[in-house]
């Protein structure tokens, strides 16, 4: 099932990118189309924050990820580079739970 | 122009390793890991996958939360066609590296020098090709340092992935509208996390706050 997943995520990835180059111009004419299109990454992403975040299974957890994200949103404000960003928030949650002051 | 595109494709191509990383973290194998960045390579859809699947969702879940944020590089792609004028097995290739980065290298040239086309296919091509091959090997780099580690919440990998989203939000949240949109997507998610199985919250709460956003445009219109 995963490996299924995998190459449909992939495939129809490339699909979307292929189709991109390939379709009449006048498609992207429609405010609609684009409306949509601009919406659907703020969305989306803002969603995966969230669960990524708070949940555990079908609960809401609070704990140590919830401290890196805010030290994230930190060094994103302070303009920092991606994998600072990443590693660093990795690193807030290591210690966290290293010193054992949340799980 | 040409020092810009491989520095823009060097550093993109780095995050490779915190996606290998994390994908060995979320229960992934290294092969399943590269496999990902080889076929979908585009990071925002390959972070979705292995973050719903890491949090116990169905991997179709995961499959179509990936597919739905890649539906950005069909508009990319929309975008690129008349400057990069590809037919036969030059667009076949070319289409695997229409990403942000190539797309915004692209569309900048444009910018800085209207009507040099060869000069934004030049940043196009060179960006895309750059990060594709760093993203690759730095996968592969990050899947096999994540396996070895063992036990990825000792390291706050769990936590890596929440920061990865944010830091792909982050330059989309330029304008009101995108940030309202954003608070609703996080809220409407969370509050189905106990309602529903892992990998729906995402799709749905991500559907409401795109309606939001809709019915928000329409009222700026008006006003």
């Amino acid at each position: 099932m995963i490996w299924a997943s995998v190459l449909l995520v992939g495939i129809g990835c490339y699909a979307l990118k292929l189709g991109g180059l390939s379709v009449p111009q006048r498609l992207l004419d429609r405010a609609i189309v684009q409306r949509v299109a601009a919406l659907i990454p703020v969305a989306l992403l803002a969603a995966l924050v969230a669960v990524q975040v708070l949940a555990d299974g079908q609960r809401i957890v609070l704990d140590a990820r919830l401290v890196a994200l805010g030290a994230a949103a930190v060094m994103l404000a302070l303009r920092l580079p991606f994998l600072v960003v990443v590693f660093g928030a990795a690193g807030v949650a290591a210690v966290l739970r290293l010193v054992g002051w949340l799980p | 122009m040409v020092v810009d595109s491989l520095g823009v494709g060097l550093a993109t191509g780095a995050y490779g390793v915190s996606f290998g990383a994390v994908a060995t973290a979320s229960g992934l194998d290294v092969w399943q890991a590269c496999v990902l960045s080889l076929v979908v390579f585009s990071g925002g859809s390959q972070f979705a996958f292995v973050g719903v699947v890491g949090a116990g969702g169905a991997p179709l879940a995961g499959a179509l939360t990936g597919l739905l944020l890649g539906s950005r590089n069909a508009f990319y792609g929309i975008a690129l066609a008349p400057t990069l004028r590809l037919r036969g097995w030059r667009r076949l290739f070319a289409a695997q590296v229409v990403i942000d980065e190539s797309t915004a290298m692209a569309i900048g040239q444009l910018k800085d020098r209207p009507g040099d086309e060869r000069r934004a296919r030049v940043a196009f091509h060179l960006t895309g090709w750059t990060i594709f091959v760093a993203w690759n090997l730095m996968t592969l780099a990050g899947a096999l340092a994540g396996n070895a580690m063992g036990d990825p919440r000792t390291y706050g990998l769990d936590a890596a992935v929440g920061a990865a989203f944010l830091a792909l939000l982050w330059p989309r949240l330029t304008a009101w509208p995108q940030r309202v949109v954003a608070l609703v997507g996080a809220a409407a998610a969370t509050g189905l996390v106990p309602w529903t199985a892992a990998g729906v919250p995402v799709i749905a709460g991500g559907a409401v706050a795109v309606l939001v956003g809709l019915a928000l445009g329409r009222r700026t219109v008006r006003a």
